[in-house]
């Protein structure tokens, strides 16, 4: 019983790395540093992503991009979106994505003079990102001033968890509904053949099985 | 100058730590290779590494030397940059999740206020983890999961049938056993009711069976399963299967290249035993220890992290025992298990903690 409530003091006694006052505006200086440091590396790797004509390139690419924004999900007290963006988007898709290029082996110089009439569609696209991130801009700038700083709960693992079940239950429901569907999807699309065919392509494996086995033997 | 050695303080401290807990898990590497040379040899009637140093002590750094000063070959054919890139994320990703490794409980006892320039003030404990994240088990699980990329593109950059192959076979393998690696954890998160590392050990410290072993056994054997395929240990060595492969997908590496893959399998062996003892098995905690020392002084802290070091190399031991015992599966063996017995089973573990849980709250 002593060593219970010996161990809850200690539970309570967590220590906190980041004294209030004075160093606060270190580590804001610091979060600064590293957040242009992975900002620029996620728009390098962006950049490279669609510049490398080899798609396993851009698919490394890719995979920078996401690590880099996860490392910035970091800086924004958002542990959990951080990882589970790596662990989602680089550790699960991406790995799919390599997958299939490193099994198609694409050639990888393919002339790109039929996509020209995109131009136009990609430059009004970004046109159209831009005005969104300055009206983003402008939203943030007069919004009450708010610092995004570790005692915010907003990010926390706990706070997504209750609201994820109790208020967007629902969502989060469909969501699960339709990831059933894409995967049942999936596997109709891999299997084209109907049963009777089915059995044919097995019966014939399973002779030719038959006759390697009785040439070794 | 004063202000500013207050500002770096922290960040000196956190450096040291680093460097400190990065050391520690590479000797622990470099030797557990030296044993595992040597049980593998006792298992087979045979002595072992016995030349370099006494009882062959320095055998990890001669085999050190050695791959520095070899020959560094690359193939002509080879993707050059992504040839190198792969075993360099290989190792990274096999070496970043120590810094959520919980070493052993924080020491509250020390008076940090003798440091000059005020240095320790408002410092209370000094905790033997680098960094408290919220969500240590997935930020661990996340960067193992990223090392896949290391030997799929290893496997492809060599221009090489056979790394081809093992790099797609190790993928495969990894992605799928990731799945019941995943599934098997959340039962132990569930009891605990936290993703942080230190919390699921306090959480066990103050359940009624001290260890999540006893309760979540099924994950505990799921999860120690995974655990061998996520290593690519025997028996699910597939993607380096000399029989068949000659060495996998690292075949064209040679000198350095090939010891960071070497390196990473052995730290990745030392992160998936942390992760399992961490869940299971209590992490540093060891009963009635409270009762000879106090909680939070040196002493206490030391002893814990010496049996949380014990409890890894006990691991590390059955995971050299296991590849001196059993024979290797069939890749088709192996996805049959992983999708149709693994996962499963798992997937039962969990919703069955989830009604016990439901009942008992």
């Amino acid at each position: 019983m002593a060593s219970r409530r010996r161990v809850g003091r200690l539970e309570g006694g967590t220590p906190s790395i980041q004294p209030p006052g004075r160093q606060r505006y270190a580590f804001f200086m610091v979060s600064t540093v590293i957040f242009f440091l992975f900002a620029g590396l996620a728009i390098a790797c962006a950049i490279s992503m669609v510049y490398h004509k080899n798609p396993l390139y851009s698919a490394i690419s890719l995979v920078g991009v996401f690590i880099a924004l996860s490392c910035i999900y970091v800086t924004l007290a958002a542990p959990f979106i951080a990882a589970v963006q790596i662990l989602i988007y680089a550790g699960a898709i991406m790995v799919l994505v390599v997958f299939v290029i490193m099994l198609l082996n694409l050639d990888d110089d393919k002339p790109l003079n039929r996509l020209r009439y995109l131009y136009a569609l990609g430059g009004g696209l970004g046109l159209l990102l831009l005005v969104q991130t300055f009206f983003i801009f402008y939203a943030v700038m007069r919004a009450p001033n708010q610092s995004a700083d570790q005692s915010m709960s907003a990010g926390k693992t706990l706070t997504i968890g209750q609201a994820m079940y109790t208020e967007y239950l629902l969502p989060v429901e469909i969501v699960g509904v339709l990831l059933l569907m894409a995967v049942i999807g999936a596997v109709i699309l891999a299997r084209k053949l109907s049963q009777p065919q089915l059995e044919l392509v097995v019966d014939k494996e399973l002779d030719l099985r038959n006759e390697d086995d009785g040439m070794l033997n | 100058m004063e202000s500013v050695l207050k500002t770096a303080f922290p960040y000196l401290v956190i450096s040291v730590g680093v460097l400190l807990a990065f050391q520690g898990v590479l000797m622990i590497v470099a030797y557990t290779v030296l044993a595992e040379r040597k049980v593998l040899g006792w298992i087979q009637g045979r002595i072992g590494p016995n030349r370099v140093g006494p009882w062959g002590v320095l055998q990890p750094f001669a085999d050190l030397l050695k791959f520095i000063f070899k020959e560094d070959i690359v193939p002509d054919k080879s993707t050059r940059f992504v040839y190198f890139l792969a075993p360099m994320v290989a190792l990274t990703c096999a070496l970043l999740p120590i810094v959520v490794y919980p070493f052993g409980p924080a020491i509250t006892s020390v008076d940090w206020t003798f440091l000059p320039y005020g240095l320790g003030d408002g410092v209370t404990a000094l905790p033997l983890t680098i960094a408290r994240i919220d969500v240590g088990v997935l930020f661990v699980l996340g960067i193992t999961s990223v090392g896949v990329y290391g030997i799929a593109l290893a496997g492809w950059s060599s221009n090489n049938k056979y790394s081809l192959m093992g790099g797609l076979r190790s993928s495969a393998q990894l992605i799928s056993y990731e799945l019941a690696m995943g599934a098997s954890v959340i039962g132990a998160v569930m009891l605990a009711g936290t993703l942080d590392l230190n919390g699921i050990i306090y959480a066990q410290i103050q359940s009624p069976f001290r260890w999540f072993i006893i309760p979540q056994f099924i994950g505990f054997v799921v999860f120690l399963i995974a655990a061998f395929a996520e290593t690519n240990r025997v028996p699910f060595d597939l993607p380096e299967a000399e029989t068949e492969l000659v060495a996998g997908f690292h075949t064209e590496y040679s000198a350095l290249k090939f010891a960071l893959f070497f390196m990473a399998e052995y730290v990745n062996m030392f992160t998936v035993s942390v992760m399992c003892t961490v869940l299971f098995l209590g992490g540093w905690y060891i009963p009635g220890l409270s009762h000879i020392f106090e909680v939070g002084s040196i002493p206490y802290a030391l002893a814990s992290h010496i049996g949380f070091i014990g409890k890894i190399c006990a691991f590390l031991f059955l995971f050299i025992w296991i590849r001196g015992t059993l024979p290797r599966f069939r890749f088709d063996q192996l996805m049959n298990f992983g999708w149709k017995f693994l996962l499963p089973v798992a997937l039962a573990n969990v919703i069955l903690t989830i009604v016990v849980v439901y009942f008992l709250n």
